[in-house]
């Protein structure tokens, strides 16, 4: 049997995060009344002229920077030529020849393994409009009803080379990419709202054979999930038709994530012929150098340099470096804590961020910048587990009256309700001749040899303190007694 | 190089304008014309001379991002009085299913 290598190339469009639309003053917020958001130029009444919204540019230039790409200096719009209703010029404004972003590189992450996903490209483009097609009122037995809101609004379209080899990797490039667009704040990467989509291009070629095989472009995959499920069944069924003798056609397929299948989409016999030609409304785009520098500058620093600070500064394993690094909100949250607590805390904030927390948030569907409980209460908490003042175990307590609004600051909380630690060897040693006169049972099994015993002498002295007692110093201080 | 008539038919079809067989001759020849003019133009040495994407020698002036829009709803029953046919605020075309 033969051995079949999967290849596969993404096309994602992601819908920059501007006030304004790429070309016209109209507002891109989502989910308005129809038609609202569709001035004259959106719905290219004659006579209109498009000017370019340098909110977009700024966004397009950003992503280039942020994936090592070459800003280009000249950058030109063309028409791409179709006729669809939703799309009321006849035309869409998008670059072909002469993108903003060339080249680029994205690391991504599968398993264990890291590996480098190259970058063809990224252009600025118009959004089209909705078509809808049922749901109103009698009419849309024979018609579509347009909606023209979405027209125009500014997408960054992002190519990459054929560099995956299995779904898995597709998808952990397109979660890299979900991250690092948001980072850096040009999109809002919400995939039920249509703001970051994927196109995924498959094909499958012997192992060993030097040219790709004919691909099939998945379109509009809007969860990661559907992603991985729709490769892996074009995958299997691209090799299940090669192997009984059947050739693949270059064709553009859906995936209904209902039946699990991809199937191609009726396409015209010229649906690909788009005579892309510059746009004579459009003066080309020229981006100095000044310009590039000063972006740069605004950058935060990128998830990459971040994780290896993490390692190096906080002694940060290189998973958690990256969980905490998963979103810009989620870093800084850690760092403010971190701040709070000192840096000797760092590794604990780890933990109290990404168990303790995130369980208490994900519990109650909320995100980081949700949380109840603010980076500095947090901090300030993890610093007097630090410093002895209370345990793990109390500090958990603490954290309640903190989420639930009860207290202002661990300190505040932990003076009110009285949970400091009792470390004080005098009274833990009262308490300890109580417990052992009150117990003669449990210390006779221990000079017996039961190690068990002791625990549970333990357990008593927790207890009777309702679990402020310093374990380790209780420990100590039995074994002394019982020595 | 000149063009074929069949190739006129289709540039015609991909802009969804309708030619007759008259027009479509017509064409034809108009746009061999044009061929030749760019033909007679290809003599010219243009090496090193970098392609011009606009007919002016200008850069792009860009607009800040900022909603310059106000009461669109007006604005739309305005444009929806010319529209053949609308309803709840969209506009009616025929049925496009892909």
């Amino acid at each position: 049997m033969k051995q079949w290598e999967v290849v596969i190339g993404i096309e994602t469009h992601a819908q920059l995060s501007t006030q304004a639309k790429i070309f016209s003053g109209s507002s891109t917020a989502f989910g308005s009344a129809p038609n609202v958001q569709a001035n004259a130029v959106d719905i290219a009444l004659p006579g209109v002229l498009p000017v370019l919204n340098k909110g977009a540019v700024v966004c397009a230039i950003r992503f280039g920077l942020a994936v090592g790409a070459e800003i280009a200096r000249h950058s030109v719009f063309a028409r791409k030529n179709y006729f669809y209703p939703d799309l009321p010029k006849g035309y869409q404004i998008s670059q072909y020849e002469w993108p903003v972003v060339l080249g680029g590189q994205l690391a991504i992450q599968v398993g264990e393994s890291e590996k480098t996903v190259s970058l063809t490209r990224a252009h600025l483009e118009e959004d089209a409009g909705k078509s809808l097609h049922e749901g109103l009122g009698p009419h849309f037995r024979e018609c579509s009803g347009i909606d023209l809101n979405r027209a125009g609004t500014p997408l960054l379209e992002i190519v990459t080379e054929p560099d995956m080899r299995s779904s898995a990797e597709a998808v952990a490039y397109a979660r890299a990419l979900h991250a690092l667009v948001r980072w850096i704040g040009i999109c809002d990467g919400n995939m039920q709202e249509g703001s970051f989509r994927c196109d995924a291009n498959v094909s499958v070629r012997p192992v060993g054979q030097p040219h790709f095989g004919t691909r099939r472009e998945i379109k509009n995959l809007n969860s990661f999930r559907f992603m991985q499920q729709a490769i892996d069944y074009e995958v299997q069924w691209q090799i299940a038709t090669l192997e009984d003798g059947g050739s693949i056609e270059q064709a553009t397929v859906l995936f209904d994530p209902v039946s699990g299948e991809t199937r191609a989409m009726r396409s015209k016999e010229d649906a690909h012929d788009y005579r892309y030609f510059p746009d004579p409304d459009l003066l080309p785009l020229a981006i100095d150098r000044s310009w590039v520098e000063q972006i740069r500058a605004q950058l935060p620093e990128l998830p990459t340099a971040k994780r290896e600070r993490l390692i190096a500064d906080y002694g940060l394993s290189a998973y958690d470096a990256r969980v905490l690094t998963s979103s810009l909100e989620l870093v800084g949250y850690y760092e403010a804590t971190v701040a709070t607590a000192g840096q000797a805390n760092a590794k604990s904030c780890a933990n109290w961020v990404m168990v303790d927390l995130a369980a208490r948030l994900n519990k109650e569907d909320r995100e980081i910048g949700e949380s109840p409980v603010s980076a500095e209460q947090l901090g300030g908490l993890i610093a007097r587990i630090g410093d002895g003042t209370i345990s793990t175990n109390i500090a958990r307590k603490v954290f309640d009256f903190l989420w639930n609004g009860e207290g202002s600051s661990a300190d505040e909380i932990i003076a009110r309700q009285g949970l400091q630690q009792i470390s004080d060897s005098s009274s833990l040693e009262m308490l300890l001749d109580e417990l052992l006169a009150a117990n003669p049972a449990m210390v006779a099994e221990f000079r017996a040899g039961k190690e068990k015993a002791f625990n549970a002498l333990i357990g008593q002295v927790m207890k009777a303190t309702r679990g402020q007692a310093n374990p380790q110093r209780v420990s100590d201080l039995l074994r002394k007694k019982l020595g | 190089m000149s063009l074929t008539l069949e190739q006129v038919r289709r540039v015609a079809h991909l802009a969804r304008i309708e030619i007759s067989d008259v027009e479509a001759h017509r064409t034809l020849g108009h746009l061999n014309e044009i061929f030749a003019l760019i033909e007679e133009m290809q003599a010219v040495d243009t090496q090193g001379i970098g392609p011009m994407a606009h007919a002016q020698d200008v850069a792009q002036r860009l607009r800040a991002d900022l909603v310059t829009e106000s009461d669109q709803l007006a604005q739309r029953a305005a444009f929806q009085a010319i529209a053949p046919e609308t309803e709840g605020g969209l506009y009616l075309v025929p049925k496009v299913i892909e």
